[in-house]
């Protein structure tokens, strides 16, 4: 029981990187009905950004970690939006009127691209940082074994609620908002009355990037390890948590996000860990099939 | 191409000061870019990690930023933010100046392929490369039937190529099995896998099937890795027994070997031209069945869905089989690819199976205009040959290292990165392929301008 409570604990973390990364694919996804398969190494740049402008702050002896952390926060906000902002107009925008495929290879192309970039600016070797926030609270302790909650697990279920919270009433209230969900239902009908379709759209990957650039701080100082490569398994876990909970829907992509998490944090806990990916993917391949509408999706209707 | 360029630009030294303020927002973006990731290194350091400040190289990138920005506003894009009529006006003449040309190119490619070892420019390099190349065109080609003509998006054909590679190490390894016994069967149990793994993902449309082959590659990829009784793991399988000719060895010593028989001095050459012409044939092979397969009903069904799955159900077309058949005819050609592979290497492991593998591969179809043949053989070519090219320039080493002032420069490193560019820019430069276009085989009457593929929207992936 104290074993499965403290699996819990980790699973809701690690669900809610993943969730705040397969926001970023469901509202593109609704937006403009395509994959951004190079969303994965969106999240990737900005954990590195967060790795180098917390270095820099700490080289230049800013010590106190709350300020730290939240000036990294912004600027890797900021930094890897411009990658998301700067991915749309070149890749996808020139495509948006051309076959089905086309923008998805150029989104390959792109992931393709981002990793060896990095991987050039930065070196192949892993990164690792020395734990940044530290401490935590026992919550019970039962035969020796005590289940914990750290202060960065807090920390990142606080932030992601908070972020949560804050997109879910951009989308409903805000008039950026219904200019996004005008253009999900009918691009040319939204542009003739009046929204700025090309820009609603720029904003919806800038939004994107930025929640995938907390994902990726986030995952930085949780696990403290980063490498060029961490984008493309993540990328495709967070894709399956929006499938699975109804692409387009953005709680959807949440409740998706912590399943996963869950699943694959049980997956290791209980069976094997070398086999936990393939737990994750082959919950995509059966969600697909049985359930193609997701959790909290609505049911695609074929327009022919 | 911003929203502000599509309003009317004003004429004569307006638009100059217009270019100059837009490539000046262009190279600020560039800063914005390049400023963390490319200006600041993370080394290691003792302690932890230390920085280095590389600032000639955001200073570099934001020049390079704005000038080709302001080259391009100028004298490129026209006022509505299009490529020039002229340049599609000219690559049309082209196509049509070329259009008698390209009726003798793909014989004379095939014959040149079959000549090549006795040409004198055939050393040991050369043949390897063209190994290299020919498993790639026979991938492409293998691939091209489900993305080109049936047009399902397979992220995941390395898993087939896996299926075959390993099907013959384990079958040879454990039984004896030969190549040849084993050849047909490791086309068939990448066909069955093909049907597997295809059954599932029926009734997805384009993207999804994208993201769930994708995935299944991925799957295969672990099992081989951690399944270590059978697979050995990341170890790999080594010592896989090489292809006979009719049971004579190219081996330097014993009894039944290829230079005793024939009486000649033994090469180690021998070897490398038989396997040349082992992956020709089976690439000729593949071409020549998916060339027939075309004009059989299957054929003209994989085209049809390929246009529009929607008209193909409503004319009763069996959709299921059909696409069942491209998964595992395209998973054939790319077992026979695999086992090619493990006895040409001797050697295999699941490093081997990545997802860049079947990038590179849905890559080579991409370029050659998808559903185009020759024009699969040709990017073929030219990619795998450019990274072989690449590989050995050194001349580019030394320039690189003299005029930027960059040490350590391996141009080999920059292989995937401009591959990946390379796949944006031309899918966003001609959609429609860089070699070939991807017109159906057949036509109703004369109508042949008005449901070519560039005219039509596909409704499904």
């Amino acid at each position: 029981m104290e074993y499965f409570l403290q699996q819990l604990i980790n699973g809701l973390t690690l669900g809610s990187i993943y969730g705040l990364i397969a926001i970023g694919y469901t509202m593109v996804y609704g937006i403009i009905g395509m994959i951004n398969f190079a969303h994965g190494d969106i999240f990737m740049i900005g954990a590195f950004i967060s790795l180098i402008a917390f270095l820099i702050l700490m080289s230049l002896g800013l010590t106190f970690i709350p300020l730290a952390l939240l000036i990294v926060l912004i600027v890797a906000m900021i930094v890897t939006s411009a990658y998301g902002w700067t991915v749309e107009r070149l890749a996808y925008r020139p495509l948006r009127e051309s076959f089905r495929l086309a923008p998805l290879i150029t989104a390959i192309g792109m992931s393709i691209f981002l990793q060896n970039y990095v991987q050039i600016a930065q070196g192949a070797r892993v990164k690792p940082l020395q734990p940044v926030i530290t401490g935590g609270y026992t919550i019970m302790e039962k035969n020796g074994f005590t289940v914990q909650i750290s202060n960065i697990q807090i920390l990142i279920m606080v932030l992601t609620v908070a972020l949560m919270a804050i997109f879910s009433w951009v989308i409903a209230k805000t008039p950026l908002g219904r200019a996004q969900r005008a253009c999900e239902q009918d691009r040319v009908m939204a542009s003739l009355l009046g929204v700025n379709v090309d820009r609603t759209i720029s904003l919806t990957f800038v939004i994107g990037a930025a929640l995938a650039a907390v994902a990726g701080l986030m995952f930085l100082l949780y696990y403290g390890v980063i490498d060029f490569y961490i984008g493309f398994i993540a990328g495709i876990k967070a894709f399956t948590a929006a499938v699975l909970g109804g692409i387009g829907s953005l709680p959807g992509a949440m409740l998706g996000g912590l399943i996963i998490g869950l699943i694959e944090t049980f997956w290791s806990a209980y069976f094997t860990i070398e086999y936990k990916d393939v737990a994750a993917f082959s919950m995509l391949a059966i969600v697909l099939i049985f359930l193609p509408s997701g959790l909290l999706g609505k049911p695609e209707v074929e327009k022919v | 191409m911003t929203d502000a360029t599509r309003e009317s630009a004003p004429a004569g030294g307006g638009k100059l000061a217009e270019a100059v303020k837009e490539s000046a927002m262009a190279a600020l973006l560039a800063f914005v870019l390049t400023s963390l990731m490319l200006g600041v290194r993370t080394v290691d350091a003792p302690g932890g990690l230390g920085l280095q400040y590389r600032w000639h190289l955001v200073i570099g990138a934001m020049v390079i930023v704005f000038v080709g920005r302001l080259l391009l506003k100028l004298f490129w894009w026209k006022e509505d933010g299009g490529a020039p009529a002229a340049v599609g006006a000219a690559s049309g003449r082209f196509a049509t100046l070329t259009e008698p040309l390209r009726k003798f190119a793909a014989p004379a490619l095939v014959i040149f392929a079959f000549v090549l070892p006795f040409l004198p420019i055939a050393d040991r390099q050369i043949i390897d490369i063209g190994i290299l190349v020919l498993t790639y065109v026979l991938l492409g080609w293998g691939l091209n039937v489900v993305v080109g003509l049936a047009g399902l998006l397979d992220l995941g054909y390395v898993a087939f190529y896996a299926v075959g590679a390993y099907s013959y190490a384990l079958l040879a390894t454990h039984f004896g099995l030969s190549f040849w016994t084993v050849l047909p069967l490791a086309g068939i149990l990448a066909a069955m896998w093909g049907m597997i793994l295809g059954f599932p993902v029926l009734r997805l449309r384009g993207d999804y099937l994208a993201i769930v082959t994708l995935a299944f590659g991925e799957i295969i990829r672990v099992i081989l890795l951690n399944w270590v009784e059978v697979t050995k793991g990341p170890d790999g399988i080594s010592g896989i027994p090489r292809p006979s000719f009719f049971g004579l060895e190219f081996k330097r010593f014993g009894e039944n070997t290829f230079h005793n028989f024939f009486g000649i001095e033994y090469s180690s050459m021998h070897r490398i031209i038989f396997l040349y012409y082992i992956i020709l044939v089976l690439a000729m092979i593949t071409n020549y069945v998916t060339m027939r397969l075309r004009r059989l009903p299957v054929g003209r069904a994989w085209e049809a869905m390929r246009e529009d799955e929607i008209a193909c159900r409503a004319l009763g077309i069996n959709t299921t089989n059909t696409k069942l058949t491209a998964f595992a005819i395209g998973a054939f050609f790319g077992g026979l690819g695999g086992s090619f592979f493990a006895t040409r290497q001797g050697f295999i492991s699941p490093e081997s199976f990545t997802f860049i593998e079947s990038a590179i591969i849905l890559a080579i179809v991409v370029l050659g205009g998808m559903g185009s043949q020759f024009g699969v053989a040709v990017a073929a070519i030219a990619m795998i040959g450019g990274f072989e090219l690449l590989r050995n320039m050194d001349w580019v080493k030394g320039f690189v290292e003299s005029t930027f002032g960059i040490e350590n420069f391996d141009p080999n490193e920059y292989r995937m990165l401009i591959f990946g560019l390379l796949m944006v820019v031309i899918m966003v430069w001609k959609p429609r392929g860089f070699v070939g276009t991807r017109m159906p085989t057949i036509f109703l009457g004369k109508e042949r301008k008005a449901i070519s593929g560039d005219l039509v929207k596909e409704g499904e992936g």
